[in-house]
């Protein structure tokens, strides 16, 4: 791939092949060319990390990212962007469902969104939008103009029919007896044991993409944040770098230090807030009510450090800044104060019963799907964008850990290890940063013109976005929450599990609903 | 003093009278207390051991909302539970050893009533139709399927050194004999018995009354479709099985202060007696449900199994030992 022709200077994605300033290889193809190339490069060990469809006006334009991890290679990792140019009157592409599973998904969402059909899906259902949106209306195309009336939402779900002596169905949501986002799930059951589950979500899909158009990158800051509220900070800081990356923006260091200080303390709050959680969802209450005293005690933290509890308003375009530095000593006796609890709940056998062998998600099933995060961890898939795509250094204390039972219990123990190292990172931060609060975002972005992608190692699993801005306004931005890789693995960890269990096997996956419908 | 002397009819109505509305008072404390108790236990304030008083009354005031395409089972399903928990605290000795003379404060007539509440609360949560009351109907069943003779067979053993199988006569047998109280029979047959109470009730480790997880409940997924006035009367039929089943339990290990007579100060012995054993058990299960975690539901079989291995221990230790 050496071979390929150096133009540093692309700035809009374009049609040129190249090499843009971030190092992201560009390829356009024909349509023609896509499955070949894209099954070369998951070959080759990429992955696919977002499919973005455009409205160029004449055209429409589809851009496939793969990317893969750092190795001796290439230390910072690759990417590549497979660009193909679909004519708006004959709008199709050739479906990459085949070779990535992933890909079959982002494809139904393209058909949603663009109105450009995936030639040769094995199954192109709707995905994004519920039967109440109407047939012909691409509210991503820059011509759908105004929100048309909706239908009442008369075709039911379909949902594939499991028969035989003894089956029944039992529909869940999308409204819970608790206080938990929308999402509807069809069980098909034989007694208590699950045949069959389907999820319907996007519930909650607010167009986010959409909303993106148009602002300058600062004003685009405030929307990452609302992507999926527990991770403000990851959406917020894959936003800003990859702005930074379309407009070649250097952050100072101590900028990016505490761009991976307020990283880990959100990882820090929603791993301890799980913890509990998914105790609590055996009725093992008691750790849920410490966990939930010490996330309080976290986010009182995060209000000191940044002014706001779920740490918003400190990354911005070119920089981050914070108020104070988090105090090391208290968010250590944090940590310690989980291990005990984890020490109480792991000394009842009851609970250990529960978690053992529960919703076992196995490595080979994971890395199919493509999931991500702790998840993925949990079954042994040594997946971190921490360390695949670097971005700072972490630290001595900064290690990977991987479980490999992929059951609820080793989704449990994965969080509490993620947790022990967060402190640790978290306390080495802190000591490189040495009173340094960071210089903050630029006061005056400057307005430019560029494409930029990044990667961040959300508290869930990897966060990408893509930007395209034009003279100043952002043109299109892409966001792949790492739950919309994430969840359709909860079916598949559910065959065999007993009804009365999936609760507890949802929390142990714990997926966003507001990130994975945008 | 072998059996309990026979009060006038008027004098026993009476006490049975203070008894039950006791019991009535006592239960929405009762299941206040092992929540607040909890509560505590677990660092949170609380909402006070007359929050279920509060609810109760808020319920009463509220018209229900049936839903669409149920039958009189709905109608009658919520009564019937309240009528049989009543008269469960009339038959079972709370206040008193007293039995009424229509309907003896038999073991069988106590089981049979206990299961009709059963049935009454199982047919409730299938007559809506909803996924989640069949769901918590059919394991309610097989709960109790396994919890009923457990319960015979555990109440059986106590009743062999006594030899009858009433139960007022069985608390006044082991208040005069202390030492039957701590005999091997005596005590597996107590064990067995705070299982199934456990188990009937609704308590961690068999169901979780305080999840709001629809999928895993088994109380809770029969009353979902239950408001207003019918669920105040299915709540009130359900804190009083617990209150008087705590009242058993708490009289088989504790048999003093039950009043034998229709004597007053007798009795308002006894009814202090019992406020004060049920709540003292009440704040115990609350305590013990901090340490406890749900078992999965196939294992729910093995744990009543388990206790239905003590009753039949106790009955024959209660033949070989005595």
């Amino acid at each position: 791939m050496n071979g390929q022709p150096l133009n540093g200077g692309d700035t809009s994605g374009g049609p040129e092949n190249g090499v843009r300033a971030d190092g992201t290889r560009t390829r356009t193809l024909t349509r023609e060319q896509l499955v070949e190339s894209a099954g070369a490069l998951l070959a080759a060990g990429h992955r696919l990390a977002l499919v973005a469809g455009h409205d160029d006006g004449d055209d429409l334009r589809v851009v496939y990212l793969f990317t893969r991890a750092a190795d001796d290679e290439a230390p910072a990792g690759l990417r590549t962007e497979l660009s193909v140019v679909v004519p708006r009157a004959d709008a199709w592409v050739p479906s990459l469902a085949a070779v990535s599973f992933s890909a079959g998904r982002f494809e139904r969402a393209l058909r949603d969104q663009f109105g450009i059909e995936p030639a040769g899906h094995p199954r192109p259902r709707r995905l994004v939008h519920h039967a109440h949106w109407p047939d012909d209306w691409y509210p991503m195309r820059h011509d759908a103009g105004d929100e048309p009336r909706f239908a009442p939402d008369t075709s039911s779900f379909a949902f594939v029919p499991v028969e035989g002596a003894g089956v029944y169905e039992i529909p869940v949501g999308p409204v819970h007896a608790g206080m938990i986002e929308p999402g509807h799930f069809r069980f098909s059951v034989v007694g208590e044991t699950i045949v069959r589950m389907k999820a319907r979500l996007w519930f909650v899909h607010r167009g986010m993409e959409k909303l993106f158009e148009g602002r300058t990158p600062e004003q685009g800051v405030e929307l990452a944040e609302k992507i999926s509220g527990d991770t403000s900070v990851g959406h917020a800081l894959t936003y800003a770098r990859a702005v930074e990356a379309a407009l070649d923006l250097p952050v100072p260091e101590a900028d990016v230090l505490v761009r991976a200080l307020l990283l880990e303390l959100e990882r820090v709050h929603n791993h301890v807030s799980d913890i509990g959680a998914i105790c609590n969802d055996v009725g093992f209450g008691i750790v849920h009510q410490h966990t939930q005293r010490l996330r309080e005690q976290l986010l009182r933290t995060n209000r000191e450090v940044t002014g706001h509890r779920l740490a918003r308003g400190a990354i911005g375009i070119g920089g981050a800044r914070l108020q104070a530095l988090p105090d090391v000593a208290a968010l250590q006796e944090v940590g310690e104060r989980v291990r005990e609890l984890v020490q109480v709940a792991l000394d009842s056998s009851v609970l250990v019963d529960r978690f053992t062998g529960t919703a076992v998600l196995r490595a080979d099933q994971a890395a199919e799907m493509g999931v991500l995060g702790y998840v993925a961890r949990a079954s042994g898939l040594d997946v971190d964008a921490r360390r695949d795509h670097p971005w700072v250094d972490l630290g001595p204390s900064f290690t990977v850990p991987t479980g490999g039972t992929g059951d609820v219990l080793a989704r449990f123990t994965q969080r509490v290890e993620e947790l022990a190292v967060s402190v640790a990172v978290v306390a080495h931060l802190v000591e490189r940063l040495d009173g340094r609060l960071g210089t903050g975002p630029l006061a005056q972005v400057p307005v430019g013109s560029g494409t930029g992608s990044a990667f961040v190692e959300a508290w869930r699993g990897t966060a990408c976005h893509r930007v395209e801005i034009a003279d100043g306004r952002l043109r299109r931005v892409s966001v792949a929450d790492p739950s919309f890789f994430t969840w359709p693995a909860l079916p598949v960890a559910l065959a065999d599990t007993i009804v009365p269990d999936f609760p507890l096997a949802n929390k142990s996956f714990n997926q966003s609903y507001a990130g994975n419908d945008l | 003093m072998s059996a309990a002397p026979v009060a006038t009819g008027l004098g026993t109505a009476l006490v049975l009278a203070v008894q039950v509305s006791v019991a009535v008072g006592l239960a929405p404390v009762v299941a206040g207390l092992t929540r607040q108790s909890r509560a505590r236990l677990e660092g949170r304030a609380g909402a006070g051991v007359l929050q279920p008083w509060r609810d109760l009354r808020k319920l009463v005031a509220k018209r229900p909302v049936r839903a669409a395409g149920t039958s009189w089972v709905t109608l009658v399903a919520p009564l019937a539970l309240l009528v049989s928990s009543l008269l469960l605290a009339a038959l079972v000795p709370l206040v008193a050893t007293l039995a009424p003379a229509l309907v003896p404060g038999d073991l069988f007539v106590v089981v049979s009533v206990l299961l009709l509440g059963t049935v009454a609360l199982a047919l409730l949560g299938l007559d809506a139709g909803s996924a989640f009351g069949g769901m918590g109907s059919s394991r309610h069943m097989m709960v109790a399927a396994l919890v009923e003779p457990t319960v015979l067979v555990a109440v059986y053993a106590l009743s062999i050194p006594v030899g009858s199988s009433a139960l007022g006569l069985i608390v006044s047998a082991r208040r005069d004999d202390p030492s039957s109280i701590a005999s091997p029979a005596g005590v597996l047959a107590v064990v067995a018995l705070v299982v199934v109470v456990l188990a009937e009730t609704g308590r961690l480790p068999i169901d979780n009354p305080s999840t709001h997880l629809e999928l895993t409940m088994i109380h809770e997924a029969m009353v979902l479709e239950t408001s207003g006035r019918d669920l105040a009367w299915v709540e009130l039929g359900s804190w009083l099985r617990l209150t008087v089943l705590l009242g058993l339990v708490g009289n088989l290990l504790l048999p003093w202060g039950v009043a034998t007579t229709a004597d007053v100060g007798a009795v308002a012995l006894g009814v202090l007696a019992a406020v004060v054993k049920v709540s003292a058990l009440a704040v115990l299960l609350g305590a013990a449900e901090v340490t406890m975690a749900k078992l999965r539901l196939f294992r729910v079989p093995e744990l009543l199994a388990g206790s239905f291995v003590l009753a039949f221990l106790a009955v024959t230790a209660s033949y070989l030992v005595a």
